[in-house]
């Protein structure tokens, strides 16, 4: 029996990368949104440019699953030299559609799946003669006769087309063509549809389909940011390209077309975090964004800006390490490099944003918590979140918010006499008041330094000016806590013994697992932490529980250890849950992990046995 | 090196300038480098240039890097905010700092360990940027804190103070910044004030990256026979190409020049620089000539000294990038957030 199913099912596209098949696979996911079905797009792309395999894979989920499933119910299969392992890829049942112009290569046959074999290049021959076209007509002709087969509307893919080419009306109509050859070729040698299907639903409501890395940059212009210094590395270069773009619209002079920001491509990432330490010395909101080398490359500034308090923002979109690692793969592996980055004591901040919403909120956020802290805050994203379109609630922005520009003192309140001391605690928080250069003529100067210093900045190596120093930036972590997004707990509908902590991009797959292991009779409480250091409910929630396992992304448990590390706790009760392939997640390991372990912790209470 | 605390009493008699400043308004903490530094006498310099251009001190920012050089800004300028940051990464943070509020002066203050070693790529993109700064190198050849190691200014086949032979090819800043596109360069030597105030205080008013290489012996570890950034050998081996005048604003010119020997400059800000020429052949405006004179003159063992080559018309990072008047960190809200409106459009464009 072939695999049947309405709005859920993977589809997965094996093609070579550059040959123009992106936009052609974005524009059937986006299809599928305009049908009112959610459906979660991830690109599975290599370090390189032309010729390599790439991947682009559709979940399409009426229940709204966003994370990756695992596994390919329909493989598209367009690349000669993967096409072995693409079909072995096949679920049972599954479906494979191929090029059936000329023979694939040999390889071992699969009977338990159907074939369906369009002759995609004959068509194109025999339509086109210049070869470019034949190549990205093909991409075209394949997405008409998938929406024949999935009866998908190919209105919506229409429509698509119109929007795509706004500004080149000529290439409409020939798109609109290649369509309809592929749907009528569908249409006229297979039994349309096949058991996979779509079926218009109204399950998308007001979302939007944006990448994180859109979502951040976004973020950057709402947040006030004027100052972006970056260096181009994978997955993180489309931040401050989003950045430049959005600026280009919405920050210019309306007057004199000038621009009301700056943006510097610097010669390396040390150069980078330079520029924005001393941009945001200087009153500016300023940031980079990057990915693991940089912030290793980044570390003494870091420092740096931790002990002189200056702020400044970060994002880092993770990718898998260590050294270059998997470039073009996602992990969350930066956690404790960045949470405890550079020589000596020192912590960060740092914020862990679930998808698209939140980079935009917390990236625009950032801002505020570090000019308010005085410290750099980290946004770590991961290239899951950053490289991927993904469904997310609309953005959004109170025009009543004012920056939060934390405690700055003005020639006014110098010359008022305000006592201004720079690193002087006077309202308790572990927060001093700084002075932008230039500010008053007499009052108000003082030196930044990376060596010790006093209250009041001046340089000292004496014990107890140090010690008072580093206490206060301990302090001031405290404060941080009760400002940063607080975690979110979610507890069943039963009690239980069991917990699950999780955070950033594993977050959709997390909830579709606890769906899972619902389903299995497991209960379990969850905790997404979304910032670091840890609010008290981190270490509430844990003491509620006898065990908790940590879900996250790396090898080495990271956020379990700055739990243990932060809070305290007996390592013995947080139970690591580790996917760290550079795949995406899913709730087919998560829950598949978890009812493993809980068999094992199923213990059964003495006086129970003993009855 | 002296304990003695600097009076804060004024003399009456003291000389004001046009802001009604004395030069102890720009003096600031005592220095704590080696007893006859040649740094300290460039710090000197700095406040002599700063009071005669009647800057306000506290529009200056002072940003350095790690080193004896970098230590200086503590001492000269009180009243402006410093940034002591971390090595080689002056550049960058200055350069950061300026695209905040470009209405500030910048004066980044670097040596050579801090800008020909571990800084020698920022010092480079900085300048190739044209980050509108005075960038002074105060080159001594030789690492101070950690006690005379060999810096890349070293010349080749000079001796350190323990007889050690230098065997790597020395680097030219001077001929870095002419190539990477320096808009004004100069060379001075920590020894000649007269020299050095007028190329500080023009490089001051100079719109663009103006960088100054000059050489400080260290008098610690630096200034043994065998060296050759020593006070003798520098002094020995000083060719100065030209002398130079700076007025600032409209004044009227004074000094009287015999016709031919004189070249102006007209920089952005009105500043009109008088190039009198020691060297007959030297021509300040040409970057290709003066890129070969310093060759010729090195190969024949001479420092060449003087303002090597300025730009009066040239650009800054800001005109590059088109960046609003207003200092950027005094935009808020309104100029810088799109606010609801706009998001709700973009919102409805990604569905």
């Amino acid at each position: 029996m072939p695999l049947t199913a309405v709005n859920d099912f993977v589809i997965r596209f094996a093609n070579v990368n550059g040959s123009g098949s992106a936009s052609a696979n974005e524009m059937f996911a986006r299809a599928i949104m305009r049908m009112g079905i959610p459906m979660s797009p991830r690109n599975v792309f290599p370090s390189n440019i032309q010729g390599l395999p790439t991947w682009y894979e559709v979940r399409v989920t009426e229940a709204g699953h966003l994370g990756a499933r695992g596994g390919t119910d329909i493989m598209v299969a367009m690349n000669p030299q993967t096409y072995n392992a693409d079909v072995a890829a096949v679920e049972p049942d599954g479906y494979l559609i191929y090029d059936s112009t000329r023979a694939m290569p040999p390889g071992k046959p699969r009977t338990d799946i159907h074939l369906i074999g369009i002759p995609l290049t004959a068509i194109c021959n025999k339509e086109y003669s210049d070869p470019r076209q034949r190549q990205l007509f093909k991409n075209i002709i394949c997405i008409g006769a998938l929406a024949a087969l999935l009866d998908m509307d190919i209105t919506e893919l229409e429509k698509l087309v119109g929007e795509q080419y706004r500004t080149k009306e000529k290439l409409i109509q020939p798109n609109i063509h290649a369509l309809h050859l592929g749907h009528a070729y569908a249409k006229a040698n297979f039994k349309c549809p096949i058991g996979l299907r779509l079926q218009r639903s109204d399950k998308v409501g007001d979302r939007i389909l944006i990448e994180g890395n859109a979502a951040a940059a976004l973020g950057a212009v709402y947040g006030g940011a004027t100052v972006c210094a970056w260096y181009p590395i994978t997955p993180s270069s489309s931040v401050a390209e989003n950045f430049t773009k959005f600026c280009g619209k919405h920050r210019h002079d309306p007057a004199t077309g000038e621009a009301r920001y700056a943006i510097v491509q610097a010669e390396d990432e040390i150069a980078s975090i330079g520029m924005v330490v001393g941009a945001a010395w200087n009153g500016a909101r300023a940031f980079t964004a990057t990915s693991g080398p940089g912030i290793s490359l980044m570390q003494e500034l870091f420092g740096f800006a931790y002990f002189a308090e200056i702020p400044s923002v970060i994002i880092d979109v993770q990718r898998a390490g260590p050294s270059t690692g998997m470039p073009t793969r996602t992990q969350q592996c930066d956690l404790i490099n960045c949470a405890y980055a550079s020589h000596g004591d020192t912590k960060h901040i740092l914020l862990l944003p679930e998808d698209a919403a939140e980079a935009f909120e917390f990236t625009a956020g950032a801002f505020d918590y570090a000019d308010r802290l005085q410290t750099p805050v980290f946004v770590l994203l991961d290239l899951d979140i950053g490289m991927n379109h993904r469904l997310c609630r609309p953005l959004q922005w109170d025009d009543a918010r004012r920056y939060d520009r934390g405690k700055v003192m003005t020639a006014a309140d110098l010359e008022a006499g305000k006592d201004f001391g720079r690193y002087t605690d006077v309202d308790g928080d572990a927060i001093p008041f700084r002075t932008y250069p230039g500010t008053h003529p007499t009052k108000g100067g003082y030196f930044t330094r990376g060596t010790s210093h006093d209250a009041r900045a001046r340089y000292s190596e004496e014990g107890v000016d140090y010690v008072e120093g580093m206490q206060r930036l301990l302090r001031k972590h405290d404060t941080a806590k009760g400002i940063l997004p607080r975690p979110l707990r979610r507890d069943a509908d039963k009690p239980t013994r069991f917990g699950v902590i999780y955070y950033g991009s594993t977050a959709p797959a997390m909830h579709e697992a606890a769906e899972i292991l619902t389903a299995r009779g497991h209960t379990l409480d969850l905790m997404r932490v979304r910032a670091f250091p840890f609010h008290q409910d981190v270490a509430s929630f844990v003491s509620d529980h006898d065990f908790v396992f940590v879900v996250e992304q790396n090898r080495d448990a990271q956020l379990r250890s700055l739990i243990v590390n932060e809070l305290d706790i007996d390592p013995v009760r947080l139970v690591p849950i580790l996917h760290y392939d550079g795949t995406s997640i899913t709730a087919r390991f998560i829950s598949g992990a978890i009812s493993d372990r809980l068999d094992a912790l199923k213990v059964t209470p003495l006086r129970k046995a003993m009855s | 090196m002296t304990y003695l605390a600097k009076p804060k009493f004024h003399h009456p008699s003291l000389p004001k300038n046009a802001l009604g400043y004395t030069r102890r308004d720009y003096e600031a903490a005592t220095s704590t480098l080696c007893a006859g530094c040649g740094h300290d006498s460039i710090s000197a310099a700095i406040i002599e240039a700063a009071f005669e251009m009647a800057i306000e001190p506290h529009r200056v920012a002072k940003i350095s890097g790690i080193g004896c050089s970098s230590k200086t800004p503590t001492y000269f300028l009180g009243a402006s905010h410093g940034f002591n940051s971390v090595h080689g990464r002056m550049p960058s943070v200055l350069t950061g700092a300026n695209l905040a509020n470009r209405d500030l002066i910048y004066l980044g203050i670097s040596g050579d360990g801090d800008s020909a070693s571990i800084g020698f790529g920022q010092f480079a993109h900085a300048l190739r940027r044209g980050v509108n700064m005075t960038y002074i190198v105060e080159n001594n050849g030789v690492y101070g804190l950690t006690k005379g190691q060999f810096s890349a200014t070293a010349d080749r086949g000079s001796k350190s103070k323990k007889g050690v032979v230098n065997t790597d090819n020395a680097i030219d800043l001077v001929a870095m910044a002419l190539q990477l596109g320096a808009t004004f360069v100069a060379r001075s030597f920590s020894g000649d004030k007269r020299q050095l105030v007028p190329i500080i205080k023009a490089a001051l008013a100079h719109r663009g990256a103006a960088f100054i290489d000059v050489i400080s012996p260290c008098i610690a570890f630096n200034n043994h026979p065998g060296s050759t950034k020593s006070l003798d050998y520098v002094r020995a081996h000083n060719e100065a190409v030209n002398a130079l005048d700076i007025m600032i604003g409209r004044e009227a010119i004074t000094v009287d020049y015999e016709p031919g020997e004189v070249v102006e400059v007209t920089q952005h800000d009105g500043s009109v620089l008088t190039l009198r020429k020691l060297n007959e052949d030297y021509d300040a405006s040409d970057r290709v000539a003066a890129m070969n004179f310093l060759q010729q003159e090195a190969a024949k063992g001479r420092i060449v000294t003087g303002l090597l080559y300025v730009d009066g018309d040239a650009d800054d990072l800001h005109r590059h990038f088109n960046t609003v008047a207003t200092p950027l960190n005094q935009l808020n809200e309104p100029e810088l957030c799109p606010g609801s409106k706009a998001l709700d459009k973009i919102n409805a464009g990604l569905r």
